[in-house]
């Protein structure tokens, strides 16, 4: 054995346990990433899966001609100002005989939610021949109810809610008149002061309108510009110093572009506030250094001897951009954009400075209705006092990071499956 | 366009060019010294492509110094010469394809059938039609191979039928030898072929267009020796219909294939005459000491 050999074999053992430990390094931080994750989803799913469902109490309700107030169920416009309210009241009353006393009257209507009415309307609509007659209809609970009947048995002591609900509820319960199901209004309603009528239509609707503005205009002109400053653009102090200023608006809070958007949009050239479309303009502000950077990045890795072909065969300059070099860099553009979009989507910070951070309760038709978006949603949710709305907060979470990981693994397959190799 | 790593290939050559890799023994050759003039036949009768007193420079670094040539209609010259010599670069200025490369400036006299190459009222794209190019590496488009060999007449509008663009695709493969090996095959793409194939399949490409002169840059340097005899039969063949400049390394393969051989030592054109003349009785030392392998 040489002494090279020797020498060699001593340090090998001191090798591979480097080499050992440099693994444990990366196992041991991909460890903490994913336990970090774990604990996220255990977090919002155990707190948000709640919101997916509501209560409903079952009542005895007597259509009354004279308490409604109408006489024609089929005619619409009665139907608008009919008194539901009182005829519920009358149900919870005959439910509930015992209740004489003021106080415990107004207790015992805050068993249903106001939007019983409107589930009651529905019905009426619906059937109109049930107007006069008596009927087991199953009623929408106030959202302290649906909170108690989530709550575990051992819990129910500590509920918010006075001593002689919980004795109603319990009767309730006992007797069968409650039932869960699953809260589709949640997906269908927008905004309300009242959780169990609160829905994030609204926001997925805005943050789409959002999202097409932003994407219609990011995209065309970060692409553009990309190729511009990668193919056209003479190599000079000017071009260096637009592609630093692009790399440090890449970085730029966002916060910045939401008061840039407040000073440009709405007050230069007089936008009206809390609309998608300045939404759109800020945020298309703030993904264009994103779409930019990668897409030049992608321009870059189309290898120069498919330019020099093409242009040796007398292909003009625009000729080969549009021929060889965006087929190619296509699909590294799309991702770019897809995460940038991803990244516009989770954005909270300047959409509050433009006022998309206002209480909206309808559904915008447009770009130019006044919306909110889910991020903001979330934040106005989580700031709400009402208990329940912990639960339809983390629900909210839970549409946004579907919508983002759809967006990102999108991203991924379209890579995957317009990559082409050369 | 990404001229980065262009850049880098030629400041390399520049540097190849301001340090010739000799060894110590040879540094000898170093002091031999340039020939007033090219040697030999650097000039022919009625030629294709003329060209006079041409100095390419990258900024300040002059690549090619003064260098006056001829190449005759229907041949096939050869350009030979140790790494870094400017062969390439001179090469590459008969089509303009230099142009991309942003410090690159061309000055001299060069002309195609009397028509000024760098005129500022000639069109480049006519040019490089007239003017075909294949390159050292393979380079088909991420396309199929009808698409590749098809892009250029699509290009200039060659074609006004799907019929005649068969046509010409068929004929160019045909004369690149690589119809019998595709016929079967023309829509899958042609960066599945071989190495060999894909070459045959740019120089299709090339003559797609019908150009005069066709450029070859080191064609054969990424092939085995079997496809490499198959180009180089192909050029063989192509001298019927094309002129054509090739820059090789092996000098077997200029033996091989040309007319006549030109000899470039860092940047300046030593001596050009016809390729039997130059691989058994060189005039110049310089070439003398290339060919007999004592540097290069």
């Amino acid at each position: 054995m040489s002494e090279t050999t020797a020498k060699v074999r001593e340090s090998l053992a001191r090798r591979y346990r480097q080499e050992k430990r440099f693994q444990a390094y990366g196992i041991v931080s991909i460890a903490i990433g994913l336990m970090a994750l774990l604990i996220l989803f255990t977090d919002i799913i155990g707190k948000g899966h709640s919101a997916f469902f509501e209560h409903y109490v079952q009542l005895e309700v007597t259509l009354d001609r004279d308490t409604l107030g109408i006489d024609d169920a089929s005619d619409k416009e009665q139907l608008n100002y009919a008194n539901f309210g009182g005829v519920i009241k009358e149900a919870l009353r005959q439910r509930f005989p015992s209740v004489d006393d003021r106080q415990q009257q107004r207790q015992l209507y805050a068993l249903v939610s106001s939007g019983a009415s409107y589930n009651l309307r529905d019905e009426l609509q619906a059937n109109p021949g049930l107007l006069g007659g008596t009927r087991d209809l199953w009623l929408l609970a106030d959202d302290d109810v649906d909170l108690y009947l989530k709550t575990s048995q051992r819990k129910r002591p500590e509920a918010r809610l006075g001593d002689q609900q919980k004795q109603w509820i319990e009767d309730l319960e006992a007797a069968g008149d409650t039932d869960k199901r699953f809260n589709a209004s949640f997906f269908t309603h927008g905004d309300s002061r009242e959780p169990e009528l609160a829905g994030i239509w609204s926001a997925i609707v805005g943050s789409f309108f959002t999202m097409i503005v932003t994407l219609c205009l990011s995209f065309p002109i970060g692409v553009a510009a990309a190729i511009y400053l990668e193919e056209f653009a003479p190599r000079n102090r000017f071009t260096d110093f637009i592609e630093v200023n692009i790399n440090n608006l890449a970085a730029v809070p966002s916060i910045i572009f939401g008061l840039l958007g407040l000073a440009i949009f709405i007050n230069l050239f007089g936008f009206p506030r809390s609309v998608p479309l300045v939404g759109g303009l800020v945020l298309t502000l703030m993904t264009l250094p994103t779409i930019i950077i990668t897409s030049r990045a992608s321009i870059k890795t189309v290898p120069p001897s498919v330019r020099e072909a093409a242009l040796g065969l007398g292909a003009s300059k625009m000729q080969v951009v549009l021929h060889h070099v965006l087929p190619l860099a296509l699909p590294g553009m799309l991702t770019g954009a897809i995460i940038g979009m991803a990244q516009a989507l989770g954005e909270t910070a300047p959409l509050l400075l433009i006022g998309m951070v206002a209480f909206i309760v309808d559904i915008p038709g447009g770009p130019v209705d006044p919306s909110t978006v889910l991020p903001v949603q979330i934040y106005l949710w989580a700031d709400s006092p009402e208990q329940s709305f912990v639960a339809m907060t983390s629900a909210a979470i839970m549409v946004l990071l579907a919508f983002l990981i759809t967006m990102n693994t999108l991203a991924v397959i379209l890579r995957k499956r317009l990559e082409r190799r050369w | 366009m990404d001229t980065a790593q262009q850049l880098d290939n030629r400041d390399r050559a520049n540097d190849d060019a301001a340090k010739p890799p000799f060894d110590v023994e040879e540094r000898s050759m170093q002091d031999t010294p340039y020939p007033e003039k090219t040697v030999g036949k650097p000039f022919v009768d009625a030629p294709k492509m003329r060209l006079r007193n041409v100095n390419v420079f990258y900024d300040d670094n002059q690549a090619i110094h003064d260098v006056s040539l001829d190449i005759g209609k229907n041949e096939v010259i050869s350009l030979i010469g140790p790494s870094g010599c400017g062969k390439s670069t001179f090469l590459r200025s008969l089509n303009r394809m230099n142009d991309t490369i942003d410090i690159c400036r061309v000055r001299g006299d060069l002309q195609l059938d009397d028509q000024d190459l760098y005129d500022p009222k000639l069109d480049v794209v006519e040019l490089r039609a007239r003017v075909g190019m294949v390159f050292q590496k393979p380079n088909p488009f991420p396309k199929s191979i009808y698409d590749n060999v098809a892009y250029g007449p699509r290009l200039h509008g060659l074609a006004d039928k799907k019929y005649d663009l068969d046509g010409i695709v068929e004929n160019s493969l045909r004369k690149a030898g690589l119809w019998n090996e595709v016929k079967d095959r023309l829509h899958s793409p042609g960066t599945g072929l071989s190495g060999g194939q894909q070459q045959r399949l740019c120089i299709a490409r090339t003559i797609a267009v019908s150009p005069e002169v066709v450029l070859m840059d080191e064609p054969c340097s990424a092939l085995d020796p079997i496809a490499t005899a198959k180009i180089e039969e192909l050029i063989d063949e192509l001298t019927e219909s094309y002129t054509i400049a090739i820059v090789t390394h092996s000098m077997q393969q200029a033996a091989r294939v040309s007319h006549r051989t030109a000899y470039f030592h860092l940047g300046r054109l030593i001596e050009v005459n016809d390729t039997e003349t130059v691989f058994t009785k060189p005039e110049h030392e310089l070439t003398e000491a290339y060919i007999t392998g004592r540097f290069g």
